[in-house]
């Protein structure tokens, strides 16, 4: 099992400049709202053309500019199942699994069959779609993909039209689902948590351009770039100039900092995720080399845990980008009991490097 | 007041929505898939000029194609010994036209607000062109289709001024409804036109209706 991508098309704004290759394991695409995820599914899949580029499916030559190839959707044996699952709402379940299925009635309807039970859908049969709640929907429509047996899947934001209490119930369910079937598996979301739950590898897409490809945790734990970081969920990004081969100079924050990892010229920006800080008591502090004496502005209570945004309280000169944001669970948090002089250290191994 | 008329425009306004139908769906199909915005709006304009046209300048156009003097009114006679002229056949040719633009604009609408996310979904199941037009475009825009037939025949019943150029008054041969009425007015005969007028009424109304009853029924699965 393989697929190679390599394509280019111009839209509106922006070119979609997308590369990447995957053998089997789940492929995440990772980017914003708007970012040209979807358009490469959509590629993939053959309803539409890129302006150039190859995409190669097992071996099979699915698009290729230069040679002029370009197989219709009907003939790529992709499956792709839609951010809005568009089931045909005229058709009942079985009709829908069973529409495209050119083979006798008798063997349509075993395979119609076979794909109700596994997906969970006895009884919805002859339902209509909007008869379906929004997980039933769902599991339809992975059927009518997965009935064909095709060679690669994809999801466009496969959850977002759930409400959220739903969702990771589903993504569980889903996951189950999915091992009923072998082949390529690509997911387009901009939700890192489903990344991180569902996917192996990982491509981030930039304004069009695929920036990043790798091993999903180690995205997550080194995004290497500011857009990475950014789409990974790193909530503090701030511009800084390298001072040696391991310190920085925070410039957003006025705060110099020692790194672990050797600092190298390019690189542009420094990241530290909101859960990475660690309070420490005065004492500490004095001690201690990456910390940040904290001014609190404001404190924002989530179910598990308080957002604290600060700023350094020794700051010399006052920006935009001076707030920082601490996440810290709550009975920590309760339990600290010198709030107003907080110290926070900064471990050397939570610096994210970025370009 | 006498059956002939109502006989006639129903015959005519049949035949002409069959005709319609088949031509509106087409057209609307053919200029659907036309990928070129600036070709879509030109032929757009010419299949709607009948439209907005006044109808004594289609029947004008329709005696310049079909009068036994011109071309094909000449073929017409001289070969298959048709004279399309007076003749029943040109009351409905008259309604086609008249009503073609109503068809094929309502087609069009129903046949371009079908999710395009269905379509492409549809594609990636291996379904053929011609069987998702029958499978999935054509029944999703049922509705819209079926109310450019209703339009259509109710503008073909009425049909009055391309008809009176092309097919003439001819008392029991191209005599409509509207002719007739227009006959009956103009004769002072107030009495009779009224019969003719609750008549198209009548027909009117009951096939709207009829329409509206059975698009509902079609539609269950939005209940």
């Amino acid at each position: 099992m393989s697929l190679m991508v390599d394509i280019k098309k111009k839209l509106k704004g922006f070119t979609l400049d997308v590369f990447f290759e995957t053998k089997g394991e789940y492929l995440g695409i990772l980017g914003a709202s708007g970012s040209g995820k979807s358009m490469t599914l959509k590629c993939i899949a053959g309803i539409e053309m890129p302006d150039e580029g190859r995409i190669v499916l097992n071996g099979k030559v699915l698009f290729d500019s230069e040679k002029k190839i370009n197989l219709k959707p009907q003939d790529r044996n992709s499956g792709y199942l839609f951010q809005n699952y568009a089931l045909f709402p005229h058709m009942t379940v079985e009709e829908n699994i069973g529409v495209g299925l050119a083979c006798s009635k008798k063997e349509k309807e075993e395979k119609i069959n076979g794909m109700i039970e596994s997906f969970h859908l006895q009884g919805l049969e002859k339902k209509y779609p909007n008869q379906l709640s929004g997980g039933q929907q769902q599991r339809a429509a992975l059927a009518r993909c997965i009935v064909y047996k095709p060679d690669v899947l994809m999801l466009d934001e496969p959850f977002s039209a759930l409400d959220s209490y739903l969702k990771e119930q589903l993504q569980t369910g889903v996951l189950e689902l999915l091992k009923l079937y072998n082949g390529e598996v690509l997911m387009v979301t901009h939700d890192r948590d489903e990344t991180y739950r569902f996917c192996k590898n990982l491509v981030i897409i930039d304004k069009g351009r695929s920036i990043l490809l790798g091993n999903t945790k180690e995205i997550f734990k080194q995004p290497k770039l500011f857009a990475a970081a950014r789409l990974t969920g790193c909530k503090n990004i701030s511009k800084c100039e390298v001072l040696s081969s391991h310190r920085v100079h925070v410039v957003d924050w006025d705060v110099i900092l020692e790194t672990e990892k050797t600092v190298t010229q390019n690189i542009k920006y420094v990241g530290i995720r909101a859960h990475d800080f660690q309070m420490i008591d005065a004492v500490e502090a004095k001690n201690e080399k990456n910390r940040v004496e904290c001014k609190i502005n404001k404190i924002v209570e989530d179910v598990f845990e308080y957002n604290v945004f600060f700023e350094n309280k020794t700051i010399k000169k006052e920006n935009d980008n001076a707030v920082i944001l601490y996440k810290v669970k709550k009975e920590e948090w309760d339990n600290k009991k010198d709030r107003e002089n907080l110290y926070l250290k900064i471990p050397e191994d939570a610096i994210l490097l970025l370009e | 007041m006498q059956m002939s008329p109502i006989i006639i425009s129903m015959k005519t306004a049949s035949a002409a929505v069959a005709l319609t139908f088949l031509l509106g769906l087409f057209a609307a199909r053919w200029i659907v898939k036309i990928k070129s915005e600036k070709a879509k709006m030109v032929l757009d304009g010419i299949l709607t000029m009948p439209l907005v046209l006044p109808p004594t300048v289609i029947g004008f156009f329709l005696l310049l194609i079909f009068g036994v003097n011109r071309p094909v009114g000449k073929f017409l006679l001289g070969f298959l010994g048709v004279r399309i002229v007076f003749s029943w056949t040109a009351t409905v040719i008259a309604a086609v036209v008249i009503s073609f633009p109503l068809m094929y604009r309502s087609a069009r609408g129903a046949f371009e607000q079908v999710d395009q996310n269905l379509i492409m979904a549809a594609r990636t199941l291996r379904m053929s062109e011609k069987r998702i037009f029958w499978r999935i475009i054509m029944p999703l825009a049922l509705p819209g289709v079926t109310a450019g037939g209703i339009l259509a025949f109710a503008r073909g019943l009425g049909e009055f001024g391309a008809t009176a150029m092309i097919a003439g008054n001819i008392e029991n041969r191209t005599r409509t409804l509207p002719l007739a009425i227009y006959s009956e007015v103009a004769a002072g005969d107030m009495q009779t036109a009224s019969y003719y007028v609750i008549v198209v009424l009548v027909i009117s109304f009951v096939v709207v209706v009829l329409t509206n009853y059975f698009t509902m029924k079609e539609r269950k699965y939005l209940k």
